[in-house]
């Protein structure tokens, strides 16, 4: 028998998609029965309280969590969310529902029997209920009471030798998309990028030092798998610099129709028969590529690797073999002064370990931040405020033109005294001798 | 319950302390045909929606099996996800970034069992827990935030409009029929923890009333500056008031035309709390994209101003988001994506064709980004 009659989340168990609600009351009822006898050290009902919690927001249109409490982990800043519920009288399980943060491995591959452990330890110390994963990529605790706090991470340091993540004004737990593992249009290994710098900036990442958040996410390529452009203070996004390979054997499997387009994914619909020039050639942003005497040219100068060539004929064209990444700058979502997307700062840079390049433009830009930004200002939005030439100075890169998508269309430029010829300093009665007043 | 210690000594933190480890290396959990082939992948092909080959240089082929779920899951559910990987995975699995759960088997007959199992196995409620889809030219899994199950500052719950709108876009989840991928975000309120600013389509919570003023606490509870320094628009201003009782305390008034709703000041501030039953609801966005594949990346436009919380399955909303879908699938060019399309038609065309009602409130007078989004051509149509 349920705690809680939940007759308006019951509409959700129905429809064919997994429902959380199935889901939670499956949890409430196993620790209810508690067959494998676990010393739950949290209230065993704190899932049915959850489920009641939430019911009374669907009756009430709000939300009945308060603003959350400063709890944490000795010594860090992050990773812990303290949450408590407005109601505890009627849900006493959930009175403290704190978050933990628990880094996730890059690529977020896993074993069964190290997912397994981490449940054994939740289900003894927590809730029992997760993310998998929260937004920002780690794996989310959903669910603990203070004391328990700090025997979560006790055991997770030192049996499990995992770290807890970013939350705060910190470094975020870094994301990466799966890239070389499976993907063969990968430009660089974003899993040991991500998770070298992870671990190379661990005291960024739990200690709050900085103005706001601060991101970092790997995309192997243009196709921006974590949406890296969009989300990330700082994207690094694969590219290269070379040809794209050409195997004109395949292209012509595409155009006979031996080969699927776009790696098969478009079959459930008839798009009538592939028609080169339709789908690639003309699609080419940048009109770079042509047939002639049936075979596939490419004016690899004019490419600009947007990629849509590569995902329509993957077995015909790949990525070329001198790569590294872009890195761009500021991406954020809109609060507090509107969304912004990644401007490109570094066109290309290798992307070899023990990548100290990259390493350099990371420390140049956070000494600025740190040195300038406001409290609670992104770091896109310092670029906005101080200007982009000023990001230029601070790292050190030489201005270029594919830095913008056009030059300015106001020539209010702030030219700097040592820019102009004399300097600025001038003598007025020397002026006067020749223009009366 | 007697409290068990994990070893932790509570009267001396620093003993044995071990910190700043990071996450475990992604290496140790590669299953063995990617550790031989990382880096030496030829192409991949989807074999249908849900299932991927990829093939190396070596011969070798690595088969993924991807299914959807709701990404608020509970040990019951991991643990059962993990029996199924150690039955047909040598216990190997992965997530990708949009919450699904990939299977990765070395050989293609174990594909057809895993399908079969997956599929059979279904909730009490009925839901299915596994539907095996969401590759390609399909609607996969949506992204979101924490909603009313975790947080202290939503506008509408996101499990719940999660849940509802995929049960509405099932059939897209399970079939490659769209012109091109579509992404469906979901965030709870402006913060979009998780972002959703570009996406395909997206479900944002909103409040459309001022924060409340808790004077009697405001001071106590929170450092009034950053309150007033956290408002985007300069709302916020300190103030005396007069408590009923008589006594005089140190607040802030908020001017209620400059307000946004933005959620910012409670951020800040407890006492400024804004969620309502009747203020709350979703704004729908469309048309945005991080991919650079073929235009460049884009911000989703507002194209609903707001539709109200209608608890549990947000019927409006859904049948909105469906409509989007069916005349965007019916009218896009192959590889199209939604924003490629309205830019293509023009807004004025995809308000037509979606029958949505265009209203001031979608005219944006944000700052200087609003001039460079009004029209200035005579270049439109009729
Ligand atoms: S971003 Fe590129 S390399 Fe990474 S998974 Fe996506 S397509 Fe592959
Ligand atoms: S990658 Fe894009 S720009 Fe380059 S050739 Fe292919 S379609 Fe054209
Ligand atoms: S989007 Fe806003 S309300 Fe939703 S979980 Fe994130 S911060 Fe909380
Ligand atoms: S909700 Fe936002 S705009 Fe309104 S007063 Fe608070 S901070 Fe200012």
């Amino acid at each position: 028998m349920a705690k809680h009659a939940t007759p308006l989340l019951d509409q959700l168990e129905s429809g064919p998609w997994p429902s959380f609600v199935s889901d939670l009351k499956q949890q409430a009822a196993k620790r209810a029965k508690n067959a494998e006898k676990i010393d739950f050290q949290i209230p065993a009902d704190v899932v049915d309280d959850l489920l009641g919690l939430l019911e009374l927001s669907f009756v009430d249109g709000v939300t009945h969590w308060k603003h959350g409490g400063i709890v944490g982990v000795f010594g860090y800043g992050g990773g812990v969310i303290g949450r408590y519920c407005d109601q505890p009288e009627k849900f006493p399980g959930v009175a403290h529902f704190h978050t933990m943060r628990v880094s996730q491995p890059a690529g977020k591959f896993y074993t069964a029997e190290y997912l397994r452990q981490l449940c054994d330890l939740w289900d003894l110390r927590g809730s029992g209920i997760t993310n998998m994963h929260g937004s920002t990529g780690d794996i989310i605790f959903l669910g603990t009471t203070t004391p328990q706090l700090e025997e979560v991470f006790f055991e997770l340091t030192h049996k499990f030798n995992q770290d807890l993540g970013g939350s705060g004004s910190n470094l975020r737990t870094p994301a990466d998309c799966i890239g070389q593992a499976r993907c063969e249009y990968a430009c660089y290994d974003t899993q040991n990028l991500c998770h070298t710098l992870t671990n190379e900036y661990q005291d960024e990442l739990h200690r709050p030092a900085f103005p706001y958040k601060f991101k970092f996410k790997f995309d192997g390529c243009p196709n921006c798998c974590v949406a890296s452009i969009a989300r990330a203070d700082m994207s690094f996004i694969g590219t290269w610099k070379d040809d794209i390979k050409i195997d004109q054997e395949a292209v012509q499997a595409y155009i006979g129709g031996e080969i699927a387009p776009n790696a098969n994914d478009h079959n459930g619909r008839d798009w009538g028969k592939f028609d080169i020039q339709k789908e690639v050639i003309k699609l080419c942003p940048t009109a770079c590529m042509w047939m002639e005497g049936g075979k596939l040219k490419i004016d690899t100068r004019e490419c600009n690797r947007c990629m849509h060539c590569i995902n329509v004929m993957p077995r015909a064209l790949r990525i070329g073999d001198d790569r590294g990444l872009s890195i761009l700058a500021g991406a954020k979502a809109p609060i507090l002064d509107g969304a912004q997307m990644g401007s490109l700062l570094v066109p290309f840079i290798p992307a070899e370990e023990p990548y100290d390049e990259i390493k350099e433009v990371i420390e140049s830009v956070w000494d600025w931040w740190m040195e300038e930004g406001k409290n609670r200002e992104r770091l896109g939005e310092l670029i906005k405020r101080q200007g982009f030439q000023k990001l230029l100075e601070v790292t050190g890169i030489e201005p270029m033109p594919q830095h913008v998508k056009e030059p300015r269309s106001n020539p209010y430029i702030f030219w700097k005294e040592e820019e102009v010829e004399g300097g600025w300093t001038r003598d007025i009665t020397e002026y006067r001798k020749h223009h009366q007043r | 319950m007697a409290f068990i210690s994990s070893g932790y000594n509570p009267d001396k933190p620093m003993e044995n302390r071990i910190t700043d480890i990071g996450p475990r290396k992604f290496d140790e959990f590669y299953p063995p045909v990617i550790a031989k082939n990382k880096g030496k992948w030829l192409y991949h092909e989807v074999l249908k929606p849900g299932v991927l080959v990829h093939v190396a240089e070596s011969g070798d082929e690595i088969y993924t099996v991807r299914c959807g779920g709701a990404r608020l899951m509970s040990t019951a559910h991991i643990r059962e996800i993990c029996d199924i990987a150690e039955k047909y995975c040598g216990g190997h699995l992965r997530f990708t970034t949009r919450n699904n759960i990939e299977f990765l088997l070395d050989k293609k007959d174990k594909v057809e069992p895993l399908i079969k199992d997956l599929e059979s196995r279904k909730f009490d409620g009925g839901s299915f827990k596994f539907p095996v889809g969401g590759t390609g030219a399909s609607i996969t899994n949506i992204v979101h935030t924490q909603g009313w199950i975790h947080c202290h500052t939503p506008a509408t719950d996101a499990s719940g409009t999660v849940k509802a709108t995929m049960d509405v876009l099932f059939d897209e989840f399970k079939q490659h029929r769209m012109p091109a991928k579509l992404r469906v975000s979901m965030a709870c309120c402006l913060n979009m923890c998780g972002a959703v600013h570009c996406s395909d389509i997206a479900i944002l919570g909103y409040h459309r009333k001022p924060p409340m003023l808790d004077h009697e606490y405001l001071d106590k509870m929170c450092e009034i500056p950053l309150a007033i320094a956290a408002c985007p628009t300069a709302a916020i201003k300190p103030s005396k008031m007069d408590l009923p009782g008589g006594a005089k305390v140190n607040s802030v008034a908020v001017n209620d035309s400059r307000c946004m709703f933005c959620g910012n000041c409670y951020t800040m501030c407890p006492a400024m709390p804004l969620a309502d039953k009747e203020g709350d609801g979703v704004v729908l966005m469309v048309g945005g994209k991080v991919s650079n594949r073929i235009s460049t990346p884009k911000f989703s436009k507002v194209v609903v101003a707001f539709l109200p919380n209608e608890m549990p399955r947000w019927p409006e909303m859904t049948k909105t988001i469906r409509k989007i879908v069916d005349v965007y699938a019916a009218s896009a060019n192959k590889y199209e994506r939604l924003g490629e399309w309205a830019e293509r038609i023009g807004w004025e065309r995809f308000f037509e064709k979606c029958e949505l009602p265009f209203t001031h409130h979608l005219i944006d007078d944000f700052r200087d980004p609003a001039y460079y989004t009004w029209r200035q051509t005579t270049q439109f149509k009729f």
